[in-house]
């Protein structure tokens, strides 16, 4: 039987405020335990939350940005449950009317554009953390967490495969770190995800039943988990038993999803409006003023890319994945301006290949974050710059930036490698200019042409082959400064004659 | 001394003729007295008290008295106060000592009051008797075999037996007016949102309010004056220019001085006077009602039809809140922790079975029940539509009437021990005041007689929102007139 994988994501991003949800405490990372953790976050007796309208603000750009409708009236409710780390016994979380409803997502797949519709997104508060070592037989309790603003980000179950639904879960994770609500620091668990995966058969409408897996706090775990959630449900069902709805958990290093509660043991969370927090009210004039703030989106970055700098959907796609490589192409590309050249008539496509094939390439292949650029934007921008002026040819261009990049990595990409400057320097000392002096490329022809008479026969002969080989010996003669364009030209005429 | 008004006091302050800490002292050492039999107050600190009081007078030395500088005042043990044990009445906090104020608390701190100390009450403010209270039961000052009332039982019968001057209270269906009806004192509850909650240990949020119990109108108005004020770390307080509570006390609209209340309507529901009201109560309320009207105020005859629904309605949405306020009560990070427990499951189930008495518990059964899943429309929306047309009752009673009067309580104070082992009996002691809370209106309570036994009893006045000004002068001219509330219990003077 032919199976589909039926996927919903919920997402908790970490909201970038200087202060908690409903107290004035610090929310910076890593601080020791406890210590940003005020009286409403240890809820003294007689304490009460102040709702941070900073956090509504970031909710209500996200809203904006995913084409949602913002509630003008949304509720605080009490999630209602015991554990040492929820200080309260209950968590403030927006249940039956969320301050963001609707909106999509659209991002590249493998078949091209996709759109997951969202449901909805709704403020929360976090909880502690427990600790569970180093306390002698004990659990220790860390607060500082504790009422961190969170914005959970709820799909449809739109999406047919764990490819699909990492796809989302990095536009989502680019989406939010462009419109600057959500550091995104998935380590630090500013950004996790709970997948909701069920199977089916092949062209049936009705859903299978599902399992929620907690907690994927990176990409290739949720690629591993629901591909590992997708053989298990299959097999069970194939092996004639029946999927149990239940939460399950994912153990990277078992590779392996497990059992965590069942429907049955679920909480009965008794969720009712909080009386200690009006509605949250917002009017149209703040939604207008929030939009009328927000950034270019990646979607309509990705529009312009197409129409303005003639690049293909998939570079445009590529350049758009995150705001620090858009803005660093865009960067490039007014660096590889000639002097008063203008911006529309730069070599978009010239600078797409380099950030895509050389840098996003490198950023990949040594796991870096996609802001450490080990060679600055105006440095590679200088690069390409002498490259299209014809100074410096392709081979040299590439050197130098792999020197420079180099030159990061040994320095830990705690600096960036090469300067523009330096470029221009080493182009001297080092004699990188290209040979495009005629009379000198013909001089060196003519010897090529003399020495190597067995491939001019065979060129002439029809085999073209041989022309390329004529190009090579020209170049190694040139000591790999000729410019090839130029050689070519040359060459042709030569033989044509 | 111990019977003077605020106002007198602070006269008699502010011409040295008595300074703080002979007032403070003096009320001290009646508490060392009364306090033994009578059990009004769980924590007394005198140094710290003394401290305070020496302050006041030097800042009355200094010229910065304002109107309760130097002025001990009884705080409820619900209020948090910095340095002070802060147990709302209950095993679970027994050993908590507040590491701040409570806004209240603050406010009379900066006004120059004296906390005089901290005053029993039913445990976490759950009763109408003040025996629920993890410190033992508070006694009546008029007969000690009888209940204070409750919650605020231990503020009332400090004031009631003038071990304080004042008190502070909370009232989230009555723990203000009851206890100070069944003692024979004032007390107010403000509109919801005057006085702010911060600090003040929840009981039920949209239903708590903290408000003054004195021995007279003047009184509360000029500890209204300090209480209330809008609050930032509240986010139901409401922000609304100051109000002087005292400006209307002996404002005689029409100018004629002996109908000083004439032009007011008093609207008196008929849903109030009839089965389940105690003939003496009702007595001394209809003598007190035509002693409004000789004092030129006009009696309208008005309906509250959903009243019998406001007690249902009010046991479901107290104790569903509570059920939630009160889970922060774990044993993890302060308070009672049961001192054996097989793992975490075990060390909540006992910290809460030991930690909080029987009332609680029952209370946090019901709130659990009404919030669950599949109950939860039939109980607590329910209630929640119930509570909507109360509110609506009263719009259309304060279009015919100006205050709503009736009695505080359906009798006078009870014998100790005769409705606790009754629920629905004593939750019925809340059958008049419940609905301000539900409505979210001003309500307070002034003595107006005595019924069986010589016991005291107590006359409603309810006014519209913010109709607290308007509410206490009517009081404060009736006080004028009657001598009801001067009228203190033998054996404590």
């Amino acid at each position: 039987m032919d199976w589909e994988t039926v996927i919903g994501l919920e997402t908790h991003a970490q909201l970038s405020t200087v202060s908690k949800i409903f107290s004035g405490a610090a929310t910076r990372f890593g601080a020791a335990p406890n210590v940003q953790a005020c009286a409403v976050d240890i809820a003294l007796p007689g304490v009460l939350p102040v709702l941070n309208r900073a956090a509504v603000e970031k909710a209500v750009r996200f809203g904006l940005a995913v084409g949602a409708s913002i509630n003008a009236r949304s509720v605080f409710a009490r999630k209602n449950y015991f554990y040492p780390d929820l200080p309260k016994g209950y968590q403030i979380s927006q249940y039956e009317l969320p301050v963001v409803q609707g909106g999509s997502l659209s991002m590249m797949v493998k078949d091209g554009e996709k759109t997951v519709r969202l449901t909805r997104a709704h403020l929360e508060e976090d909880a502690g953390k427990s600790l569970h070592e180093d306390f002698h037989g004990m659990s220790g309790i860390d607060l500082n967490r504790a009422g961190t603003p969170l914005l959970e980000i709820v799909t449809e179950p739109d999406m047919r495969s764990a490819e699909e639904a990492v796809a989302y879960a990095k536009a989502l994770h680019a989406l939010v770190r462009w419109i600057g609500i959500c550091d995104g620091n998935m380590q630090e668990g500013s950004f996790r995800c709970d997948a909701n995966v069920s199977v089916r058969p092949k062209g049936s409408e009705v859903l299978g039943t599902r399992c929620e897996i907690k907690n994927l706090n990176s990409f290739r775990f949720m690629e591993e988990a629901i591909n590992y959630e997708v053989r298990r449900q299959i097999e069970l069902i194939a092996d004639g038993g029946r999927v149990v709805q239940e939460t399950r958990l994912y153990d990277p290093d078992k590779r392996e999803t497990r059992s965590m509660r069942s429907k049955e043991e679920a909480h009965d969370y008794r969720y009712f409006p909080d009386p200690d927090l009006l509605p949250l009210v917002i009017s149209a004039e703040t939604v207008e003023q929030i939009r009328s703030e927000l950034p270019e989106l990646p979607a309509q970055r990705r529009q312009r890319y197409m129409s303005e700098c003639g690049l293909s959907e998939y570079d445009a796609a590529v350049l758009t994945s995150n705001q620090d490589i858009g803005d660093y192409f865009e960067g490039v590309v007014r660096h590889s301006l000639q002097d008063g050249e203008p911006f529309a008539q730069a070599d978009f496509k010239l600078c797409a290949n380099w950030v895509i094939n050389e840098v996003a390439a490198k950023l990949n292949a040594e796991n870096l974050p996609s802001w450490k650029f080990g060679v600055s934007d105006d440095t590679l921008g200088h690069i390409l710059r002498r490259l299209r002026e014809g100074t410096i040819g392709a081979k040299t261009a590439k050197e130098l930036f792999s020197e420079f990049w180099d030159e990061a990595r040994t320095a830990g990409y705690e600096r960036q490698g090469g300067h523009p400057q330096l470029v221009n320097e080493l182009i001297e000392t080092r004699g990188l200019k290209q040979l495009s002096d005629s009379g000198a490329i013909e001089k060196i022809l003519d010897e090529v042409l003399a020495a190597n008479s067995k491939s001019v026969e065979e060129y002439r002969a029809g085999k073209e082959k041989a022309f390329n080989a004529l190009v090579g010996q020209a170049m190694k003669a040139t000591k790999g400064k000729g410019n090839p364009a130029q050689i070519n030209e040359i060459l042709k005429k030569k033989l044509a004659s | 001394m111990i019977n003077s008004s605020l106002k007198q006091l602070s006269a008699q302050l502010a011409q040295k003729k008595i300074s703080s800490v002979e007032l403070t002292q003096l009320h001290l050492d009646r508490i060392a007295r009364l306090n033994p039999g009578l059990n009004a107050f769980v924590t007394v600190d005198a140094a710290r008290s003394l401290a305070q009081a020496r302050a006041a007078d030097a800042r009355i030395a200094a010229g910065e008295a304002q109107p309760l500088t130097g002025i001990p005042v009884a705080h409820k043990d619900i209020f948090c106060a910095k340095g002070w044990l802060t147990t709302c009445g209950s095993k679970m906090l027994a050993n908590f000592v507040s590491p701040y104020d409570a806004h209240v608390v603050e406010r009379l701190n900066a006004a120059g009051a004296v906390i005089l100390g901290k005053t029993n009450m039913d445990e976490f403010a759950m009763g109408s008797s003040t025996e629920t209270c993890f410190w033992g039961p508070v006694r009546n000052p008029w007969d000690p075999a009888r209940v204070p009332g409750g919650s605020s039982g231990g503020s009332a019968a400090a004031v009631a037996a003038r071990m304080a001057p004042a008190a502070i209270g909370t009232d989230t269906g009555g723990s203000i007016r009851q206890p100070a009806a069944l003692t024979g004192i004032c007390g107010l509850k403000p509109t919801y949102g005057v006085v702010s909650r911060y600090g003040m240990i929840a009981f039920a949020s949209s239903l708590d309010q903290g408000g003054p119990m004195a021995k007279s109108a003047e009184d509360l108005a000029l500890m209204l004056n300090v209480m209330a004020g809008f609050d930032a770390r509240d986010s139901t307080s409401l922000e609304r220019p100051a109000e002087d509570y005292t400006r209307l006390l002996d404002a005689s609209p029409a100018g004629d001085r002996a109908k000083p209340l004439s032009g007011l309507r008093i609207g008196v529901p008929k849903e109030y006077f009839g089965a389940g009201l105690a003939s003496d109560v009702g007595a001394a309320v209809e003598a007190a009602l035509a002693q409004f009207e000789k004092l030129g105020a006009q009696r309208v005859a008005v309906s509250l039809p959903n009243s019998a629904l406001s007690v249902p309605a009010y046991y479901v949405i107290a104790p569903a809140e509570a059920s939630s306020n009160l889970s922060r009560f774990d044993g993890v990070r302060y308070g009672y922790r049961a001192p054996e427990y097989t793992d975490l499951a075990d060390m909540y189930r006992k910290t809460r079975a030991q930690g909080f008495g029987a009332e609680v518990k029952r209370r946090i059964l019901i709130g659990t029940y009404v919030l669950s899943h599949g109950y939860y429309d039939a109980y607590y929306l329910k209630a929640q539509k119930i509570r909507r047309l109360i509110a609506r009752d009263f719009a259309e009673a304060y279009a015919q009437c100006d205050l709503i009067m009736g009695p505080t309580s359906p009798s006078v104070a009870f014998a100790i021990g005769a409705k606790a082992s009754d629920p629905v009996q004593m939750y019925l002691n809340d059958i008049y005041t419940v609905a301000a809370n539900l409505a979210g209106l001003p309500a307070l309570s002034i003595p107006c007689g005595f019924g069986e036994g010589n016991m005291p009893v107590g006359l409603h006045l309810a006014g519209n929102y913010f109709a607290e000004a308007r509410m206490l002068q009517a009081a404060h001219q009736y006080q004028l007139a009657t001598d009801w509330h001067m009228l203190q219990p033998a054996g404590v003077e």
